[in-house]
């Protein structure tokens, strides 16, 4: 109890006090997790629109399910994989990312992507299958059909966004072995956590995962209020 | 007058069943042309391939002179335009419901003209209004504005009013009879109801099965039935 | 409300079950202590004696020795088993722990790529080495996680006068385990501090890392700084809660000419040397 109590007090005089060391650390969790993000969103919406749309696909069958399978995928696993695929003796070794804020987000996007598809994809064979015939009947191209079927799941769209954000800001299993959690490289929040509670640093473990719930927070509540200004809930 | 289409051995197969299976029919520029008959009988089939929604599986439809084989250009489909029963509207206000049609279009968008039609048909209030809180009868003539805003030279209805109330019918019906007329539009309007027919078409056809069983005058069509199946339609018993 | 009386006749009927069952019931106690001994597999391989011979289970908590420490401090473990000898000695002068006794010792290395770009390989003694790598600026891996080999690390430093930057960039601070540390020595070309035995039981897999200062076993080790002594420490019995025989026992049975004898052999199949050395008062006096 006392800890706990000690936490909140040691995050709000963390936040107060704009220490260089956390700005730093909260910093790059933003960045890592905002452009893995960005690159999930940019791959990972067309693709489950058009897995939403086109129900005929060839491979759908083995696709789908995998995709519902990468939905799940062990953080760790993902971050062994990236490791591997990054280390001098893998097969991207001479890129040199590992422990760089780019391997972390080659890893964050592995994790964050099947996420995107699959609940786009969801959220785009929500939409009435009438409104296609309809978008038809008005003279609509394919494309404009395609757009405005993905425009009409936005709110499931951005539940997929939502989901994708969590987990990633969330992860410290891949981000700890492909990032190496290195003090002012690529430490973030959660492999800092990870660190103060091994120092038995309860108190400032504490105070960073309110700082990192605190955050994702903040961001969960703009979406949302983006949500009800697209016709939510 | 001249036809603006003309289907000659149009036949349309869904797995095993025939549902539309038409000789001969002419659609004529600038009338409104009523099609009634039991549920099941192809009319929705009749105006999803007017509207180039589907091929027909034998046959050919010529429209406006020229028969399409599966490509139809952009451009003549931009011609034709349907309101199905369903309004079919995206979760958005009632102005960008409307203005989605110009946009598909590509056309510059005439706010202009969307207030036009939100006046005309008595939506004015509702601009900016989310489509979830619109009743029944103002979402079909949303629909209804949206498919008139980019001024299509055909129009097709599927039941329009289906489900509605007799004011909201009564505005539909007056705004597809002076669009209509205004602008020399063709109009297929699909009903279950002979009531509608009679008050709104030029021209009335019965559908059963798949087949025109009687295509006529409106006054001809509802005094003077050629067909026993008409008359039969016309006096309530079950027809198939 | 008859739900409340059904979950009390429930919980009453588990309460008397476990009760009634005095005869076979299972001491446990709890033991904070670093990741190296447990990794090692040295725990394993001695434990067993200890919780047939006092018929105790015990609860290995294997974290970094700030951690365990901490865990001792809050209560949340029996008896502690690290290696930071002054962070010891502050745990028993605050009160926090009863008595500590020496128990075993290991050394710690230097090691680093095989091509030595900081040229420490000829040095015998860890100060030097550490002053030559910040000389050259070269890549040294730290595990800046606050354990004994940290701890260890960081004192050495002190001794150098050189304090590390860790935005430096040739000062790498990881915050993470000594096995992590070396995967990235390993991968990133880097000096670090560890200890004998998990660069023995990892050397296979990281070939780009050879001993740099310490020599190829302990006997061939000349610089005093880095041995590695292991100390064990009973909690307080203040702090409630605490299985006070059951850490006494473990004190008196770890430190025990038998048990002693256990951890010398441990690992020599396997390395062809010992991963401890044992280092209580009655093994030496023995």
């Amino acid at each position: 109890m006392e800890t706990l109590a000690r936490g909140f007090g040691e995050a709000v005089q963390l936040l107060l006090e704009f220490e260089p060391a956390l700005l730093e650390i909260v910093g790059l969790t933003l960045q890592v997790t905002l452009i893995a993000l960005a690159i999930a969103l940019v791959l990972g919406i067309p693709i489950g629109a058009a897995l939403g749309l086109a129900r005929r696909i060839p491979g759908r069958s083995v696709l789908v399910p995998l995709i519902y399978t990468g939905m799940g995928l062990p953080p760790v696993v993902v971050g062994l994989f990236t490791y591997l695929l990054l280390s001098n003796q893998g097969p991207m070794g001479s890129l040199e990312w590992l422990f760089t804020p780019s391997g972390m987000i080659v890893a964050q996007t592995i994790i964050a992507l099947p996420l995107v598809v699959g609940l786009t994809m969801a959220a785009v064979q929500a939409v009435d299958p009438d409104l296609p015939v309809q978008m038809r009947a008005l003279g609509a191209t394919r494309r404009q059909i395609a757009l405005t079927t993905l425009v009409e799941s936005r709110i499931g769209v951005t539940a997929a966004v939502v989901a994708a954000y969590g987990s990633i800001i969330s992860e410290v299993g891949a981000v700890m072995l492909v990032g190496g959690n290195i003090e002012g490289e690529t430490r973030v929040l959660t492999t800092a956590i990870v660190l103060e509670t091994r120092k038995g640093n309860f108190a400032l473990a504490l105070a960073l995962g309110i700082i990192l719930l605190a955050l994702a927070f903040i961001t969960n509540f703009v979406f949302y209020r983006l949500q009800l200004r697209q016709g939510g809930p | 007058m001249t036809t603006t289409y003309r289907l000659s051995g149009v036949q349309h197969v869904y797995g095993e069943r025939c549902v539309v299976d038409i000789a001969h029919l002419s659609i004529l520029e600038g009338e409104i042309l009523g099609i009634v008959g039991p549920s099941g009988a192809g009319k929705s089939t009749l105006l999803r391939l007017l509207n180039f929604l589907e091929t027909p599986t034998i046959g050919h439809i010529e429209y406006r002179g020229s028969a399409y084989d599966g490509d139809v250009p952009l451009s003549v489909r931009r011609e034709v335009t349907t309101v199905f029963q369903r309004p079919m509207l995206l979760r958005r206000s009632v102005s960008a419901n409307i203005r989605i049609a110009q946009r598909i279009r590509g056309g510059a968008s005439g706010d202009a003209l969307i207030d036009q039609w939100l006046d005309r048909l008595g939506l004015a209030d509702l601009t900016d209004a989310p489509i979830r809180t619109l009743s029944a009868g103002e979402a079909q003539r949303v629909a209804l504005a949206r498919a008139l805003v980019v001024e299509p030279s055909v129009l097709l209805l599927d039941e329009p009013t289906g489900n509605l109330d007799p004011y909201n019918v009564g505005l539909i019906e007056h705004m597809v009879r002076s669009d209509t007329d205004r602008r020399g539009m063709t109009t297929v309007v699909v009903t279950h109801d002979p009531f509608q027919a009679k008050r709104l078409a030029d021209r009335t056809a019965l559908m059963i099965s798949g087949r025109v069983v009687e295509i006529g005058e409106t006054e001809q069509f509802f005094t003077d039935p050629k067909q026993p199946e008409t008359r039969a339609f016309l006096r309530g018993d079950l027809v198939y | 409300m008859r739900l409340r009386i059904w979950l009390f006749v429930v919980v009453g009927l588990v309460a008397t079950s476990c009760s009634g069952d005095d005869a076979s019931e299972v001491h446990v106690l709890r033991l904070a202590t670093t990741t190296s001994t447990n990794d090692s597999g040295l725990l394993d391989s001695i434990l067993p004696a200890f919780e047939e011979e006092f018929d105790t289970r015990v609860d290995v908590v294997a974290v970094g020795t700030g951690q365990a420490i901490e865990l001792g401090q809050a209560g949340d473990a029996d008896v502690i088993l690290v290696h930071a000898r002054a962070r010891e000695d502050a745990f028993v002068a605050e009160g926090h722990g009863t008595e500590r006794s020496d128990v075993m010792f290991n050394d710690f290395i230097v090691v680093g790529p095989t091509d030595d770009p900081a040229g420490i390989a000829r040095l015998s003694l860890a100060t030097d080495g550490f002053r030559s790598i910040a000389g050259a600026e070269a890549t040294f891996a730290s595990r800046g996680d606050d354990s004994g080999t940290h701890s260890k690390e960081m004192a050495l430093w002190a001794e150098t006068g050189i304090t590390p930057d860790p935005n430096s960039g040739w000062y790498k601070s990881l915050g993470q385990g000594m096995g992590e540390t070396l995967n990235f020595a390993n991968e990133s070309a880097a000096y670090t501090l560890t200890d004998r035995g998990t660069f023995l039981s990892q050397s296979e897999r990281l070939p780009a890392l050879a001993v740099m200062i310490g020599g190829a076993s302990i006997d061939q080790n000349v610089d005093p700084a880095l041995l590695n002594p292991y100390g064990v420490i009973p909690v307080n019995p203040d702090k409630g809660g605490i299985n006070v025989d059951g850490a006494a026992e473990f004190v008196a049975w770890i430190t025990s000419v038998d048990t002693q004898e256990a951890i010398g052999a441990f690992g020599v199949d396997a390395f062809g040397q010992p991963l401890f050395y044992p280092d209580s008062e009655a093994w030496r006096s023995r």
